[in-house]
């Protein structure tokens, strides 16, 4: 940060009133620096959540184009996958999942998932720290930005944060980074827009003491960074902590440190909290040496990452529908780059350029948008995925479609225009209130089992609107292993008495499709 | 002159800060006067103590009072003399003060150096942790020198992550070269540090060779450790192709903790350099010193370049003076050091030298101004309050302590030995953000929080723990029984900037109690040290001390160095 720009942030001809204290406090000037006034944020209850795959995720071994799958194979024999070990998915037969993405795999087949195939930038840059300045930054390859495409959106959104915030319009923080540091990616023009908490169930409060006055050198403008980190710290943390404690109830996650962070941010999202945006980082996709396991590759440690990714990502998915938010919540994966096809002999892969990433959620448009990418016949080196889509492409159509932002004012955030992509379902409303939609689904559940656990004999009840109706029974990894119902009955309820003793013990999930209705409820299977 | 009464002193209350409404004033003007004026002449302005201070602060880890008063008469350039010149004596080897009553290791006895023996995986995590907890020791104990502050710059500057590595033999052996060169030639550091084992381990140099080249390390010895990328154009994909091919064959020998050139696996060819380093074209060299012969022309041509030499000032400049590096700072300070540094074949000393003895170092507008990195907040109190370690029989307190202050450092996002990546820790590199990187909403809570624990509760070992002791501390002071001495001798030692007025009136009150008269204190202070077994006169200023020194611990002052 600039110094001079920063203290002129938090100075500009008025005190800075106290955070602690500063609910309704008024006569601020606005920010001189944005030229907008403070009350033009476009209203949405809409939330993003951004997983950083850090260290440059191999797409060419989390979703393979198994129509190249020989040319694939022979260019990067260390690390190639067993064509018969892919995961498939529903309605496209040249692509396949890692195996151990069976989580991403059920979404992907319930149309959860969007696949945006061949995502990069002109000019790769083969560097980390310089590739994931770009993809946070959203900056040109040749060009340095030192705020966040992320952060910029909340400037536009909030211009004169931290001035005069939390307030009763946004009391609580813009944007979360759940971990230890801030990403560049939420880095405003002036000040740094997030929140970072490691975690939610303990906090040590800071004393609000008495403070000095701030020196006019150095030294004063990094004392007036720690004093507003300080503020927002105090001011921040009764907020979070009481929309923790809103939520009595969670599903489990898997034991892993990116399923603790999601289940963070479904707890926070639940609990009222109005932010935007969460960051969390899955680390480790650097896998120059040891990506898969010499003598299994479905193994190793590029699967085990992906199997952390899938699982959290799809605990997170079941969770925030129970939790009734899983209208206004949207994900997305990005990592800086993706890695060669040619695999190298420490039996990884080096930095490469153009990969896919996922968007997941209900209000998604489920599907692949992009092509596969071609394996040539002969592969050189140092060849990597040439890119179909600018990231910036995804950035902008998720601030238009999803966040709301008037396209004509986009520019001012990612610099200019980018072309639009399809990734959402058509015509989102910008408030999706949760509670509209849980009064709606509670008003008509189309679907019972008893009894629940089962050990043997259960009723499951169903109702349709008449037409085609399916009534599948899944497992956890999203596999049907049965079909109570397959008809084409007038619009009524029916029962269907179902044995499921055959089943090995463990959750299934019974689905009802019919029409545009999709219901699933949970049916747990004991033993006897 | 009244005196208090017994009872009245005799309130144990903590004496904490309330919940006042927050104020912040507004800076009169919105300027701010730069340091720019300041070059490199050397200082010849008044050498008082705040100057001895701020030079002790960003040299070592936190400032001994101890140094401070041994080195309170000599002039400057005898004490930056000292403090470059020392030197360095080889610390006792790390051993296992590991063993514990779940976990013997087999082939070192404890209280034996493991640093000879091989890899076994059941073992070297307790190893990686004994080289974290020895290495915190050399810090907190370091005596007057600049040595520990260079090995971390260095560590950071080329790091490796030990639990990536995960050989403590290895790292031993990388720590001690840091060490050992601390002080020496960048340009032999780099040739040290592309040779080292953890390090050919680190960036995959062991399995560079001329079948399937590695990129990886060819990759960050431009990109981080010498050329940088500061410049708008610089070194090419080509450079990096070129360089890992010339870097092929290097091997670790696992049986001598050491490397070793593979021929075989060389690639002899010749590399074709871009027009970043004057399209040097290095011929492929055959047999046993073939990869050296061009690892040396390698390193002549990254030298030769005008970069390096900045790159690296800049990093000290950094470390050492203050983050924002302007056009007036690169014209009048970075360029001349770094011509220094290039007159001296890349010798550090000199340009320390230069840096530490001139006016600039020395400028008002410099003191204060670095956000303490976690390592300077923790280990720096260790020394600001001359926290003993445990007993050098109880060695496994000492190996238990140090490693938990690790792990306290690591929620502040800095753990020695763990970087989080081969750039080094972002508030060395990570522009605009820099050292503001170490204070977040997160972390500040942390570092406030590891004081509180520090000054009320100790962290405890097996049997033993560490606590700061304020009496003794006090007691260190000039003139601990003046409650206007001791309120400005700890706002000097302790915080990077000093209070106003009526803070210090506001820390005189939780001295005395609110009470109008300063010879309060002074009874009371002689009362205890007449007295020091009456539990109740020792109470009577502990308590005041302690609600004193945490205020001063968690004030924003003390973030700063």
């Amino acid at each position: 940060m600039n110094r001079k720009t920063f203290l002129r942030t938090l100075t500009a001809g008025v005190a800075v009133p106290s955070l602690l204290n500063g609910f309704g406090v008024k006569a601020y000037t606005a920010n001189p620096l944005s030229g907008l006034t403070d009350t033009i944020n476009t209203d949405t209850d809409h939330v993003v959540v951004l997983i950083n795959l850090a260290g440059g995720n191999d797409g060419l071994n989390t979703i393979i184009p198994i129509d190249q799958y020989d040319a694939l194979h022979r260019a990067r024999l260390q690390v190639s996958l067993p064509e018969k070990s892919l995961l498939p998915i529903t309605g496209n037969n040249t692509l396949a999942f890692h195996p151990a993405m069976l989580g991403l795999q059920t979404m992907y087949n319930e149309g959860l998932v969007r696949i945006v195939q061949n995502i990069g930038y002109p000019e790769p840059n083969l560097s980390h720290f310089r590739s994931s300045d770009i993809w946070m930054s959203g900056s040109d390859s040749n060009q340095f930005i030192a705020s966040g495409w992320a952060g910029r959106y909340l400037n536009y959104e909030y211009p004169n944060f931290p001035v005069a915030y939390p307030n009763e319009n946004m009391p609580h923080p813009l944007a979360m980074e759940i971990g230890y540091s801030q990403s560049l990616a939420l880095m405003g023009p002036q000040t740094n827009m997030g929140y970072v908490i490691a975690d939610i169930d303990w906090f040590y409060k800071l004393v609000a003491g008495k403070t000095g006055s701030i020196p006019n050198t150095p030294a004063g403008e990094q004392l007036a960074y720690i004093r507003l980190i300080s503020q927002q710290s105090r001011a921040y943390s009764q907020a979070i902590v009481n929309a923790a404690a809103r939520v009595k109830q969670q599903r489990s996650y898997p034991d892993t440190e990116l399923a603790a962070k999601l289940k963070i941010v479904a707890r926070l999202i639940a609990g009222g909290l109005k932010t935007r945006l969460y960051m969390v980082t899955l680390e480790g996709f650097d896998t120059h040496d040891s990506q898969v396991d010499k003598e299994n590759h479905t193994l190793g440690n590029h699967a085990n990452l992906l199997q952390m990714l899938s699982g959290a990502i799809i605990s997170f998915m079941r969770d925030i529908k129970e939790l009734g938010i899983a209208n206004r919540v949207v994900g997305m994966t990005f990592s800086e780059f993706g890695r060669r096809v040619v695999s190298n002999s420490s039996i990884g892969t080096d930095h490469g350029a153009a990969a896919p990433l996922f968007l997941f959620g209900h209000p998604v448009a489920g599907g692949v948008l992009g092509k596969n990418p071609v394996i040539p016949r002969f592969v050189p080196e140092e060849y990597s995925i040439p890119m179909e889509f600018d990231f910036r492409s995804v950035y902008a159509t998720v601030l238009k479609d999803w966040l709301c932002v008037p396209a004509q004012d986009i520019p001012s955030i990612l610099q200019r225009e980018f072309p639009y992509l399809d990734l959402f379902h058509k015509n989102l409303p910008c408030i999706s209130s949760s509670i509209a939609q849980d009064n709606k689904e509670a008003g008509i559940s189309l679907l019972s089992i008893a009894p629940n656990p089962v050990q043997d004999i259960c009723t499951i009840k169903y109702e349709t609107q008449g037409g085609q109706v399916l009534v599948h029974l899944l497992d956890a990894a999203g596999r049907i292993v049965a079909t109570p119902a397959n008809a084409n009955l007038p619009k009524g309820q029916y029962d269907v008495i179902w044995n499921v003793e055959s089943l090995p013990n463990g959750l299934y999930y019974c689905r009802l499709m019919n029409g545009n209705s999709i219901q699933t409820k949970n049916l747990i299977k004991i033993g006897t | 002159m009244e005196q208090l009464t017994r009872q009245e002193f005799f309130q144990l209350h903590r004496h904490r800060p309330q919940n006042n409404i927050l104020e912040i004033q507004a800076p009169s003007n919105l300027t701010i006067a730069q340091p720019i004026g300041s070059g490199l002449n050397t200082f010849t302005g008044t050498w008082d103590q705040e100057a001895l201070i701020h030079l002790l602060r960003r040299t070592s880890f936190g400032v001994r009072k101890e140094d401070v008063d041994y080195f309170s008469n000599k002039p400057m350039l005898e004490v930056v003399d000292e403090i470059l010149y020392t030197p360095y004596k080889k610390p006792a080897l790390p051993i296992n003060d590991y063993n514990d009553k779940d976990f013997t290791d087999p082939r070192v006895h404890f209280g034996k150096t493991w640093i000879n023996d091989y890899y076994w995986n059941e073992n070297e995590g307790a190893r990686v942790e004994s080289l974290r907890a020895w290495w915190i020791r050399l810090i907190i104990m370091e005596q007057r020198s600049i040595h520990e502050k260079m090995t971390l710059f260095w560590h950071n500057h080329i790091p490796v992550e030990f639990y990536a590595v995960f050989y403590g033999a290895f790292l031993y052996r990388y720590l001690d070269t840091l060490q050992e060169n601390a002080l020496g030639n960048f340009k032999t550091i780099v040739k040290k540090m592309t040779l080292d084992g953890a390090m050919l381990n680190y960036l995959n140099g062991n399995e560079n060779s001329k079948s399937s080249p590695d990129e990886n390390y060819a990759r960050e010895i431009q990109e981080l450790f010498v050329i940088g990328k500061d410049l708008p154009e610089y070194f090419t994909e080509e450079d990096v192709r070129a360089a890992a091919r010339l870097l092929t064959g290097w091997r670790i020998d696992w049986e001598k903790f050491a490397y070793y050139f593979d021929e075989n696996q060389h690639d002899t060819t010749p590399k074709q350099f871009s027009s970043f380093y004057g399209n040097r074209l290095i011929q492929g060299k055959n047999g046993k010193t073939g990869g050296m012969e061009e690892l040396d022309e390698f390193l002549d041509m990254l030298f030769a370049h005008p970069e390096p030499a900045k790159y690296l000032c800049r990093k000290l400049y950094r470390y050492f003076v203050y983050h924002e590096i302007n056009e007036a700072t690169e014209q009048n300070i970075i360029e001349p050091l770094a011509n220094i540094l290039r007159d001296n074949n890349y010798e550090i000393l000199p340009v320390l030298d230069v840096l530490l003895k001139s006016e600039h170092f020395y400028d008002i507008l410099n003191r204060g101004a670095i956000i303490k990195s976690p390592l300077d907040l923790c280990l720096g109190m260790y020394r600001q309050f001359n926290i003993n370690l445990p007993n050098e029989t109880n060695l496994r307190d000492r190996f238990l302590i140090p490693l938990y202050t690790a792990y306290n450092m690591g929620s502040m996002l800095q753990i020695p030995g763990e970087p989080p990546n081969v750039a080094g820790w972002q508030a060395y590199y990570q522009k605009p953000i820099l050292d503001k990187v170490w204070v977040n909403t997160s972390s500040l809570p942390k570092r406030v929080e590891f004081a509180e624990i520090m000054l009320y509760y100790g962290y405890y070992g097996d049997t033993d723990k560490t606590i700061i002791d304020v009496l003794s501390w006090a007691k260190s002071l000039s003139r601990p029984d003046d409650v206007n001495a001791l309120i400005e001798e700890a706002i000097a030692l302790l915080l990077g900037i000093t209070l106003d007025e009526n803070i210090k009136a506001f820390l005189k009150n939780i001295l005395l109690s609110d009470l109008p008269s300063e010879y309060y204190w002074t009874i009371a202070w002689n009362e205890w040290l007449d007295r020091s077994d009456d539990e109740m006169a020792r109470g009577a200023v502990e308590v005041r001390l302690k609600s004193f020194v945490w205020w001063l611990l968690q004030s924003e002052e003390y973030q700063l160095m």
